[in-house]
């Protein structure tokens, strides 16, 4: 069990150790992002912006303007929603290479409640032309999405967590941008996660293994630009599918794929995530269920439609 | 520049004064040929920005991505017709493309957009965001060990925006006395006067307060602003703010000081005479 968000500090003082022209700005959080440990290497590559989200992507927009590649953390739902002007009318119109790596995403946050938990940063982010969303479903994918990120043109989104997560991979995993990844083939339910929800998607084909369900799972770790061209075989193949995220069902991973299916190839299709409601307070394992985000949710929604 | 560096104080004030009266008819025309537009703010900073782009800025058409170049930031993008102006006069952009402005077919959007039109340093038309833009390419310059200067140009309403303050106080923290703002401080927004809708000041005070080194001067005295601009580049250790006190669509007598030129276009006849007041032959309808 690692953090994605213990990917930060890591890759960036990798990236700069290896020469890359980056900063990083934080908004007062960068013992939550790690990026304390990024300035104690590199002390003139870090701004601690304070308080203020809309300065720390302005003077990111404006860095980059200047060249640099900017890593910008704090926590999502402030980064990405009180800065959202910030990134659509500059970072995203202009292009330019700001590459949020905020924690706290979704409800994995916890006990710090709705206020802090976020569930549509996917949806506001996914709209805007020129940005790419990357959603991690372990540490070691983490890390090699931050690093995609230093290298790809423009605003890069890497959707990381607060809490520690089990692995999906291994040291040796490496990303491809823009690539569904096929976990596991089977021929009756696709199942897509992205982010901690592929672990689940993963122990629900298990489970509906032991009643002779094959189900194919799918890591769609690039939200943004989606791999139609998986997901439509897929579901050409299993004529069924169930989409799960600790998202809102609206706009996000589910919502995308229903935008691809229905345009593409209408299959029957459950989504399994945030139902048009804010989260809650709680240790985060307690949340899961409390919302319907869990492995046997995921089993559930697959049988209803065989 | 090189070329007006030379020139005695009264002959840059007569070039810089008929630079600025250039640019203000190009806006017109401008904004009259596209009907729509804002002419209130492209007049009010037509001064501020003829002292920049004629005699003080250190940049040039030929290499419109020179690393070393100084930037201008137009915060308040709405005027964004008195930028392509000073661009087109400096060989940034042919002249005959000032007609374009807000069509289809043309680079010259409403608002400035860095990657369709050389010499725009970064996109704008979001009030509020120029001040942290400008505060990160001056850290860009410090990391890079290079010594341009970053001008930025915000309206008094403008200054509203929580986030001037935010990039105010990030200024001064890290001393970014590469930074040079200059408030078009002209007490009109679209509602109506600064002073009616939210007051912003005491604005010397405020920007005191907040670390800077402030100057005020007559935004329409060309010399007194090339003067502050020059002070500025001086400065050490704080970043310097220029309140310029300006009169919005200043040039023009009928239009000038009103809120409802503040993104209005003149009709035809309002252009000829506007034209007119600014010494000019009337080009309606060409
Ligand atoms: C964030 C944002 N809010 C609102 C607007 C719409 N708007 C354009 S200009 C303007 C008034 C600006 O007044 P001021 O800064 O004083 O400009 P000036 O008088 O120099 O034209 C407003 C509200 C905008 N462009 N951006
Ligand atoms: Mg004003």
């Amino acid at each position: 069990m690692k953090a994605t968000r213990e990917a930060i500090p890591a890759v960036l003082t990798e990236l700069a150790k290896g020469g890359a022209d980056i900063v990083a700005l934080d908004a007062d959080l960068a013992k939550s992002t790690g990026l304390d440990k990024f300035a104690a290497a590199f002390p003139d590559r870090f701004f601690d912006c304070g308080v203020a989200e809309q300065n720390m992507i302005g003077t990111a927009n404006g860095l980059a303007a200047a060249g640099k590649t900017v890593f910008v953390g704090g926590f999502t739902v402030f980064t990405v929603g009180r800065a959202w002007d910030q990134l659509r009318n500059v970072t995203c119109y202009a292009n330019l290479n700001v590459k949020i790596c905020s924690s706290h995403a979704g409800i994995s946050v916890g006990e710090d409640g709705a206020t802090h938990q976020t569930f549509e940063d996917i949806a506001l982010l996914r709209m805007l032309p020129t940005m790419k969303i990357l959603v991690p479903a372990d540490y070691w994918q983490a890390a090699e999405m931050l690093r995609a990120a230093a290298a790809l043109d423009g605003p890069v989104f890497v959707r990381i967590g607060r809490p520690k997560v089990p692995f999906v991979y291994d040291e040796s995993y490496k990303f491809e941008f823009g690539q569904a990844e096929v976990l596991r083939p089977g021929a009756d339910v696709t199942l897509i996660g992205c982010g901690v929800t592929v672990k689940m998607a993963l122990d629900a084909a298990t489970e509906l293994a032991e009643d002779g369900i094959h189900a194919e799972v799918i890591n769609a770790a690039t939200i943004k630009p989606l791999d139609e061209d998986t997901i439509i075989a897929s579901a050409a193949k299993t004529g069924r599918v169930v989409t799960a995220e600790e998202h809102s069902v609206i706009g996000g991973l589910g919502g995308a794929v229903a935008e691809v299916l229905s345009e593409n190839l209408p299959t029957p299709l459950r989504r399994v995530g945030l139902a048009d409601r804010y989260g809650k307070s709680a240790p985060y394992e307690e949340l899961f269920p409390f919302f319907g985000i869990t492995a046997e949710e995921i089993a559930a929604a697959a049988r209803e439609m065989l | 520049m090189a070329t007006t560096d030379e020139l005695s104080r009264s002959d840059l004030k007569r070039y810089l004064e008929e630079r600025a009266l250039t640019l203000r008819r190009h806006c017109l025309e401008m904004i009259g040929r596209a009907r729509s537009g804002h002419p209130g703010g492209s007049l009010s900073a037509a001064d501020i920005v003829a002292v920049l782009y004629f005699h003080h800025m250190h940049q040039s058409h030929k290499n419109p991505r020179d690393p070393d170049r100084d930037r201008f930031v137009l915060s308040k993008g709405h005027a964004a017709p008195v930028l392509y102006a000073a661009l087109a006069e400096n060989g940034y952009i042919p002249l005959r493309d000032l007609q374009g402005l807000r069509q289809l077919d043309s680079k010259l959007e409403g608002h400035p957009d860095m990657n369709k039109v050389p010499g725009v340093d970064i996109t704008s038309g979001s009030l509020g965001q120029g001040l942290s833009a400008a505060n990160g390419m001056a850290l860009a310059g410090r990391i890079d060990g290079r010594d341009y200067r970053v001008y930025v140009l915000i309206g008094d309403g403008e200054s509203q925006e929580g986030m001037i303050w935010e990039a105010a106080m990030f200024g001064a923290h890290h001393k970014l006395d590469r930074v040079t703002a200059i408030v078009d401080y002209n007490n009109l927004q679209i509602d109506g006067h600064v002073s009616d809708i939210i007051e912003v000041q005491p604005l010397k005070d405020k920007w005191r307060a907040f670390g800077w080194h402030v100057l005020e001067v007559d935004g329409h005295d060309v010399i007194a602003i090339e003067d502050a601009l020059k002070e500025a580049d001086m400065m050490h250790g704080k970043p310097t703010v220029i309140l310029a006190r300006t009169v919005k669509c200043k040039g023009v007598s009928f239009m000038e000081n009103k809120a409802d030129w503040h993104g209005k276009a003149p009709n035809d006849d309002e252009l000829r005479r506007a034209l007119e007041e600014l010494s000019c032959v009337p080009e309606v309808g060409a």
